[in-house]
Parts: C-alpha cells; sequence; structure tokens
C-alpha cells in the first residue's frame, strides 16, 4: 500500500540526510507503529506519505514514495487528499472551520464529493468515531480528546485508504487516550484502512501495532519487522518490555496481560513480600526529616475563573525534598493549582502561601526567588535567539551573578550548544533550558506543568536525571502530569484531583498501584505496590541471594 | 428545493444571506434619517426580532454588545458637541460651562463655555443615528455569524472566504496565545514593563502564530485546498474583467442611493446594472474550482419574505425622504419630529421576519 523506494531526505542547509535510504513496505490493512528518538525523522517519513516532504517544506527527495501506485513525485498533497489523510501533531492547529459537522465535511468539499453522498459519509463518521453528541459543538469547546478524533473524522471522510497520525495521544491523559484508540482499532478492524502511526508513548499503543518500523537515529537504518522482534532490540521500549528483557523472557511480552502471565515465575526470583517495607528505591534517597521544610501550604484553596470554579477547597502541603506528582483528567485543575502557586491567579476561596507569604500579592523578581514554574510549552518563557543570550538574559532577570544559568545547562544537559535557536533545539533539550532559566533564581520550590509531553523515552530519562539531583539538593518539586510511569519513577507523593478537589494524596506506592487508571505497567503485571518501575525489580533482584543474578547479568538492564 | 424549506414554520436556520440583506436594508434605512423617532423604532425593531429568532450560539449575545457600543457612542458624541459647542449653534442655553481660554492661533475652537440645547439635541439624533447602524450590523452577527455568511460566497471567491474564515478564527485565538504569554513572563521574574516587556511577549507570540499557520496550511493542502480545473488565460482575464467591472457598478450604485444629493434613478440603475455583471463574473469564475457543499443553507420562501422586508424598509425610506424631508432630517431640533403615517411603516415592515422566519433549529420548544 505504502512503498518507500531507497527514500532519502535531506532539508535545506542540513549536513547530513534526516531519512537515508529507507526501503520499506506497508501492507494494505495494517496498522505500523514508527518508532524512533525525537529527531530521528519519525514526522519528516510521515509526511513523506502524502508528499507534504518535499513539495510543503522543500528538501531534497532521492527515490520515491507510491501510495496506492501513485507517485508522491507527480502528485502534490491535495492531489493525494482523497488517499492519503494526514493528522498533524497538534488537531487543533489543522482545523478550518468552526464547528463539527462543517470540519467533517470540509475535505469532501474541496473534493467535490456529491452532496448526498457526503451526508451519508458525515453520519457514519460520526457513529464510527463516536462524536454524535458534539456534532453541533464548535471546535474550541471540545476536549482533547473529541478534537483529536474529530480531526482523524475530519480526514477519514474523504475515505482515504491509507491515514497518517502523527503522535495521536501524546497531549491526551489516559481517558482521552483511550478514547482514540479504540476509534482507531475499529477503523483498522470495521474499515480495513492502513494505517502508519508515529508515537512515543509505546505503552499505550504497541499492542495495537501489526508490525513496527524503528528509526534508531537520524540517517540511520529504517527497520521493520513484527512488534515482538523489533522491541528486543530496540533502544526505545515500553516498561514492560523492559520488565520482560530483564526477567529474560523471549519473545519479550508486549501486553501487560502478556506479561501477567509470565509473572509467578519471576515473583518466585524476587524476595518474598513477608511483610517488610519494599527496599529503598535507586535514585531516590530523601533528604533526612530533619532537613524537611514547609515550603507552600494551601488551606481551603478555592479558585474559579469568570464563575466556574476550577478548584475547590484543596488542602496540601508541600515540604522540601520530596517529589509530589499532582494527577487527574484534564481540566480537573491540576494547572490551575500551580497557577495559584506561582500567583498568577488569586484565590476565590481559602488561603495560599508559598514561603509563608501570599503570592498573588508578591512583584515577579520576588515571586521567582520562593517558587518556579516551567509551564506546559516551555517556548513561552524562551524569547532570544540562542541558548547564551537566554543564559544571560535569565542572569540579569534573576539578579544572579553571570554564568550562573549556564552553569545549570552544562549540568543539566551539557550537550545544548550555547549558539543554537531555542527552538532549533529538541523538544527535551528545550524542556531543560526553561528548566534551568527558571532554576536560575534558585527558588526552593519547582512546578512543572506536563513535563513529559513530546519527549522519548530518552528524553524522559535525562528529565527524571535532572529532577533526582535537584530533590537531592533539597530542592520541592510538583509535577502535573499524566504520564504514570514518570510518576512511578520519581514521585514519592501522589495527589489526584477530580473536578477541582483533592480524592487521593499519599505515598505513590499506596495511591497509583490501587488505581485501575494511573498504575504503572510493572505494578499491574506483579500485582504488588512493592515494584512500581523495572528499576525497582532490578535492586530487588540484586539485593537477592537467588541465583537470578546471573540472570540479570545476561541481559542489558536499562535503567534511569 | 424539498417542499419543506418553503415552511415559515418548520424550525431550521435561515440563510445567512437573508439575515444580513435584512439588516443592510435596516442600516440603509438609517443612512437617511436623522429623525430620533425612527431611529429608536429601527432599534426597537432590530432588538425584537433579534430576540425572537436568534439562536442558542455563542455569537447570539452580540447584539447587547453592539448595543452597549451605540450607548458609549451617543454619550462620546454629546460631550465633544457639548464641550466644543458655539453660539451659532442656538439659543436656548442648557448649562454655562467654565471655558478654557486657548492662545490666539486656536481661535475658532472654544472650549467650554455656552452649551445649547440644540447642540446637545443635534448631537444625539446624529449619534443616535451612528448607534443605530452599528446595532443594525450587530443584529446580523447575533443572527448568523459572520463566518457563516462567508461559507456562503460563491466559488470564485472560495479562496478569499476561507482566508477571512481563517482571519476571523485566528483573531481571538492571538488575543488568547498574547495573554498567555505574558503571564509566563511573570515566571522569568523580571518586573520591567513597556517596550521591553513587548519584546518578551511579541517575539513568542509571533513565533506560535507563525508556526500555526504553517501547520494549517499543511493540514488544507493535505485535505485537498486547492485543487482546481484548468482555464485558459483567457477565460480567467474576462472572468476578472467582469468581476471588476461588476463591483465598480455596485460602488457607484449604493453611493447614489445613499446620498440623498444624486438623483435616484442614476443609483438604483447602475447598482443593478453592476450587480448584473458582477453575478456574471463570479458564476464564470466558479468554474475554476469544483467544489461541493454540505448541506447547503436552502433559499426559500422564508428567505425571499426576510430579504425582502429589509429591502421594502429601505425602499419605504427613500419615498418618505422624497414626500416628506423634513420627516426625514427634522430642520428644528426643539420640536418634536413629525412622523407621517408612511416613516411609521417603514420600520415596521422590517418586523416582518418574526412571523415569516421559522424558528431557530436548536431553541427549545415554546411552552
Amino acid at each position: 500500500m505504502i512503498e518507500f523506494r531507497s527514500v532519502s531526505v535531506t532539508y535545506e542547509g542540513a549536513r547530513s540526510p534526516v531519512l537515508d535510504t529507507v526501503d520499506v513496505t506497508v501492507d494494505e490493512g495494517e496498522l505500523c507503529l514508527v518508532v524512533g528518538p525525537s529527531g530521528a525523522g519519525k514526522s519528516t517519513l510521515l509526511r513523506c506519505v502524502n508528499g507534504l516532504v518535499p513539495h510543503f517544506t522543500g528538501g531534497t527527495l532521492a527515490g520515491d514514495v507510491l501510495v496506492d501506485g501513485r507517485s508522491i513525485r507527480d502528485n502534490h498533497p491535495r492531489d493525494l487528499a482523497d488517499v492519503v489523510g494526514y493528522v498533524g501533531q497538534d488537531p487543533a492547529a489543522g482545523f478550518v472551520t468552526d464547528s463539527v459537522e462543517d470540519e467533517l465535511a470540509y475535505a469532501m468539499e474541496s473534493l467535490a464529493v456529491p452532496p448526498a453522498v457526503m451526508r451519508k459519509r458525515v453520519e457514519e463518521t460520526l457513529d464510527l468515531l463516536g462524536i454524535v453528541d458534539v456534532r453541533g459543538r464548535p471546535l474550541a469547546t471540545l476536549s482533547a480528546g473529541q478534537q483529536q478524533r474529530v480531526a482523524i473524522g475530519a480526514v477519514l471522510t474523504a475515505s482515504p485508504r491509507v491515514l497518517v497520525l502523527d503522535e495521536p495521544t501524546s497531549a491526551l491523559d489516559p481517558q482521552g487516550a483511550d478514547e482514540v484508540l479504540a476509534a482507531l482499532r475499529r477503523l483498522v478492524h470495521d474499515l480495513g484502512v492502513t494505517i502508519l502511526l508515529a508515537e512515543h508513548r509505546l505503552e499505550r499503543v504497541v499492542q495495537l501495532a501489526d508490525r513496527v518500523l524503528l528509526l534508531a537515529k537520524p540517517g540511520g537504518r529504517a527497520v521493520i519487522g513484527l512488534p515482538a522482534d523489533v522491541l528486543a532490540t530496540s533502544p526505545l521500549v515500553p516498561p514492560v518490555v523492559e520488565l520482560g528483557r530483564l526477567a529474560g523472557w523471549a519473545p519479550v511480552p508486549l501486553t501487560v496481560r502478556d506479561a501477567r502471565r509470565r509473572a509467578p515465575e519471576l515473583l518466585e526470583r524476587l524476595p518474598a513480600g513477608d511483610g517488610s517495607p519494599a527496599p529503598p528505591r535507586a535514585g531516590r534517597s530523601t533528604a533526612p526529616p530533619a532537613a524537611e521544610r514547609q515550603l507552600a501550604r494551601a488551606d481551603g484553596l478555592g479558585v474559579g475563573y469568570r464563575g466556574v470554579p476550577a478548584l475547590r477547597g484543596v488542602d496540601c502541603t508541600l515540604i522540601s525534598g520530596q517529589v509530589v506528582a499532582v494527577m487527574g483528567r484534564n481540566g480537573s485543575g491540576k494547572s490551575t493549582l500551580l497557577k495559584a502557586l506561582m500567583g498568577m491567579v488569586s484565590p476565590t476561596a481559602g488561603s495560599v502561601a508559598v514561603g509563608g507569604r501570599a503570592p498573588a500579592s508578591l512583584r515577579p523578581s520576588v515571586m521567582v526567588t520562593l517558587a518556579g514554574l516551567v509551564p506546559q510549552q516551555p517556548t513561552d518563557i524562551l524569547y532570544t535567539e540562542s541558548v547564551a543570550e537566554e543564559c544571560r538574559t535569565a542572569d540579569s532577570d534573576a539578579g544572579a551573578p553571570a554564568g550562573t544559568c549556564r552553569a545549570l545547562v552544562t549540568r543539566l544537559a551539557p550537550d545544548v550548544p550555547d549558539d543554537r535557536h531555542p527552538r532549533d533545539l529538541s523538544e527535551g533539550q528545550r524542556l531543560v533550558l526553561a528548566l534551568c532559566v527558571v532554576l536560575t533564581a534558585a527558588p526552593p520550590l519547582l512546578l512543572l506543568d506536563e513535563p513529559t509531553r513530546g519527549l522519548d523515552y530518552q528524553a524522559k530519562r535525562r528529565l527524571v536525571a535532572a529532577v533526582q539531583a535537584l530533590v537531592a539538593d533539597g530542592h520541592g518539586v510538583v509535577l502535573a502530569t499524566h504520564d504514570v510511569e514518570l510518576v512511578a519513577d520519581v514521585a514519592q507523593r501522589v495527589v489526584i484531583l477530580a473536578e477541582g478537589q483533592v480524592v487521593a494524596d499519599g505515598s505513590t506506592a499506596d495511591v497509583v498501584a490501587s488505581s485501575a487508571v494511573f498504575a504503572p505497567q510493572v505494578a499491574t503485571v506483579l500485582s504488588s505496590p512493592r515494584w512500581l518501575t523495572v528499576s525497582d525489580v532490578a535492586a530487588s533482584l540484586a539485593a537477592s541471594p537467588s541465583p537470578s543474578s546471573a540472570t540479570s547479568a545476561r541481559c542489558p538492564v536499562v535503567s534511569p | 428545493m424539498p417542499r419543506l424549506a418553503h415552511s415559515l414554520r418548520q424550525p431550521r436556520s435561515l440563510h445567512p444571506g437573508a439575515w444580513w440583506l435584512w439588516a443592510l436594508g435596516l442600516a440603509a434605512t438609517t443612512s437617511r434619517t436623522t429623525n430620533p423617532l425612527i431611529c429608536l423604532l429601527i432599534l426597537a425593531v432590530a432588538g425584537f426580532v433579534v430576540m425572537a429568532r436568534r439562536s442558542r450560539a455563542p455569537w447570539a449575545y452580540a447584539y447587547g454588545a453592539f448595543l452597549r457600543l451605540g450607548l458609549v457612542i451617543i454619550g462620546v458624541r454629546i460631550v465633544l458637541q457639548a464641550l466644543l459647542s458655539s453660539e451659532s449653534q442656538g439659543i436656548h442655553v442648557l448649562v454655562v460651562l467654565p471655558q478654557v481660554p486657548l492662545p490666539s492661533w486656536a481661535a475658532g475652537i472654544k472650549l467650554g463655555g455656552l452649551v445649547t440645547w440644540e447642540a446637545v439635541l443635534v448631537a444625539f439624533a446624529s449619534g443616535l443615528q451612528l448607534a443605530t447602524l452599528i446595532c443594525c450590523i450587530g443584529a446580523a452577527n447575533a443572527l448568523a455569524s459572520a463566518t457563516r455568511l462567508l461559507r456562503c460566497v460563491p466559488g470564485a471567491l472560495y479562496e478569499i472566504g476561507v482566508a477571512s474564515v481563517v482571519a476571523l478564527t485566528f483573531a481571538p485565538q492571538f488575543v488568547a496565545d498574547a495573554s498567555r504569554v505574558k503571564a509566563a513572563q511573570r515566571l522569568r521574574g523580571s518586573d520591567a514593563g513597556g517596550l521591553r516587556s513587548l519584546r518578551r511577549t511579541g517575539m513568542p507570540v509571533l513565533e506560535g502564530a507563525l508556526s500555526r499557520s504553517v501547520e494549517l496550511a499543511a493540514a488544507m493542502d493535505s485535505r485537498g485546498y486547492g485543487r482546481r480545473n484548468d482555464v485558459s488565460v483567457a477565460a480567467r482575464r474576462f472572468t476578472t474583467g467582469l468581476v471588476l467591472a461588476g463591483v465598480l457598478g455596485i460602488c457607484v450604485g449604493l453611493f447614489g442611493l445613499l446620498d440623498a444629493g444624486t438623483t435616484d434613478w442614476l443609483g438604483s440603475g447602475a447598482l443593478v446594472a453592476g450587480s448584473l455583471v458582477a453575478a456574471a463574473g463570479l458564476v464564470a469564475g466558479g468554474r475554476r474550482t469544483a467544489r461541493t457543499r454540505y448541506r447547503p443553507d436552502p433559499w426559500a420562501l422564508p428567505e425571499w419574505l426576510v430579504a425582502g422586508s429589509g429591502v421594502a424598509c429601505a425602499v419605504l425610506m427613500v419615498v418618505v425622504s422624497r414626500t416628506s424631508p423634513d420627516a426625514a432630517v427634522p430642520p428644528y431640533p426643539l420640536q418634536i419630529p413629525e412622523l407621517p403615517l408612511l416613516a411609521l411603516l417603514a420600520p415596521l415592515v422590517a418586523l416582518l421576519p418574526v412571523l415569516v422566519s421559522p424558528p431557530p433549529p436548536d431553541r427549545l420548544p415554546e411552552p
């Protein structure tokens, strides 16, 4: 269905090609998952399929891509609109109209589909994607998951035989991602659409994939094969595969169900749960209790936007040397809580204090010495033309000695070059740069809003290391996130919000492992809150005197 | 066309063009009169129709905002006139304000001093006229959003229509972005304001808008935007010529009709001829793009009646301004203006849509 014939793509001004002689065929009716670190050319590969590369983006294309027998050399994206449906990373940015039904019909109008057919296809698509109840709503009022499904529907109405999706679930909460994935499953099974899909959150999608296409590094070889085969050697794997490698299972399990069937064997090798507390977890050394001090406190905190309450009576205390994860659905008040701590919104009820002072009344220059927030889009606080310039202004903004920010960058992300434009950095590097800018004022409390959005596993690992280093220094860290694996990795405490209220607050093991939605894969596989991550299991295996040490030595242990 | 479309009772949303024609008719009526009674009547009619026929969409509450804007305009107009009024504007003194002495080069301008009833009432009347004009546009906005109207542009203007729609949706997004980035700048801890902070907010907002435009363009391209049939260069030039000539004719015609000084025959003649030529140009140009339309709003009996009522209102007013010019533009501001039956009838004709237009589909059924 999609045939890449020794495709190489070199962007203008680039020294080396992004894709180098990719020879891959995706069969009809197959769901093919594209895996690779940021910058390895996943998006370029996807955009080749409908000719956006090179017709739209520029660059040099060698070789050819054939879709349903049509070459992208002779056809522009608009000419391929009836064969390929392409949905970009941010669905909202691609909306042309302002209501759901119009958006669904837009592509068909351009293709001159007869009105009667249009009407029928819109109705079918509404049903297929489960968005009937929002059919008349303005697009801006939809949730992120609904928007993503509308964006998929909007290309699907042109009845393409190929669907290309660039990170369809990265920005979604687990519930929204489930809705989108259920819709995709229906498309593959009922309509036989060929789907090419790139995603960082492998744990969500890998069980849907028929085959996996691995782009291990920029300009490297593309490998395609059955998921179990490719993931057995891939540098990027979901936790369940990592656990399978650690335990020495072959073929590696792809789903939690697979792994759970083999779990009893692994549990035998692990030290028995004799009621003793779990061994201290690697990288989570907490500061001694004496050093703990209270950094911020909310008492019955309520915040409303134009009369709509976002927080209703939140009580919580944040202390130094602790990582707290704030979880909950989109719109449950996570971001609002962080904003209230930074004084960006004023409480309408109760009180909030950071370092003993009310944040809303503080001047920005004082506020940043008490708490620092890295916003959801790190680019919001980056505005200069180079990394060096950014560091200089950060120093002068914070009144810190020259070189403070650059020293932080060197420590947390040594490979970030001075002369690069912040927009040209990878997502992970940009996040760390924003983090350093915020840290320049040396705030004891650090707030991160949705930090792992769009990060690959390597960037995430570096973020985890950075957070652990900060906590070891005695910082308090708050993460507002959907990412359960990140939470399992770094957080000591989890606060779950729903409709602006705290519904759970306790240690990570207690809150997360017992949850149906927020449980990390390892905890689900081993059905025990003692092990939340693969490194927990590795530590236990190493500590136990059983002969399992031989096993763990045989397997490549990937620990953060 | 289905018979149902002609029904005056079957709930459906009216063609946006009908509402805009109706509102433009009201606006044309307003532009020919400074009679406060007629203006107030038009305001009331527009308000009543909006209340009776608006949907529950977010833009349906636009009329109130336009009404407030109108009040501000009247207020500003009166205050300015009172401050700058001179004795030549009347003899009935309302109040004497302290006069600000101005240097000799500003002779002829007076700040403060005598304020006459005449000056204030004239200012009120002209302010009310402007406010009524604006409210007519507000009524059209509340009944059919500009976005919906732009969806109906003929095929030849399709690209321009889409560009306008995108611009309309970008504006609020831009404002939201700017406030988000401004809030985020607080996180860098700089207390500086003014130009420096403008640059800090400006760069991320502009970069964000630019990258979103590129994303949107990519999405539109991959969804078939801009597919077209091949047409010869000569045909394209002919089309362009037709459209330009038509638009010129329409402009001349509108000017002639709205300006009471020129003869009406010239105005209406040029308007009709211009419209026909432009329509021919659009039809010819429309062949270039092959598109179909999803659930187009039908143009049936209710549309004819609604648009007709607006046009009839304007025509009646033209007649009034010829037969009794004193009613259209009252010469003595202190007298209660005369109101002949025909002048009363003109705005009331525009009330017809309440009876002849179908109720909007998303309204709750009336008890």
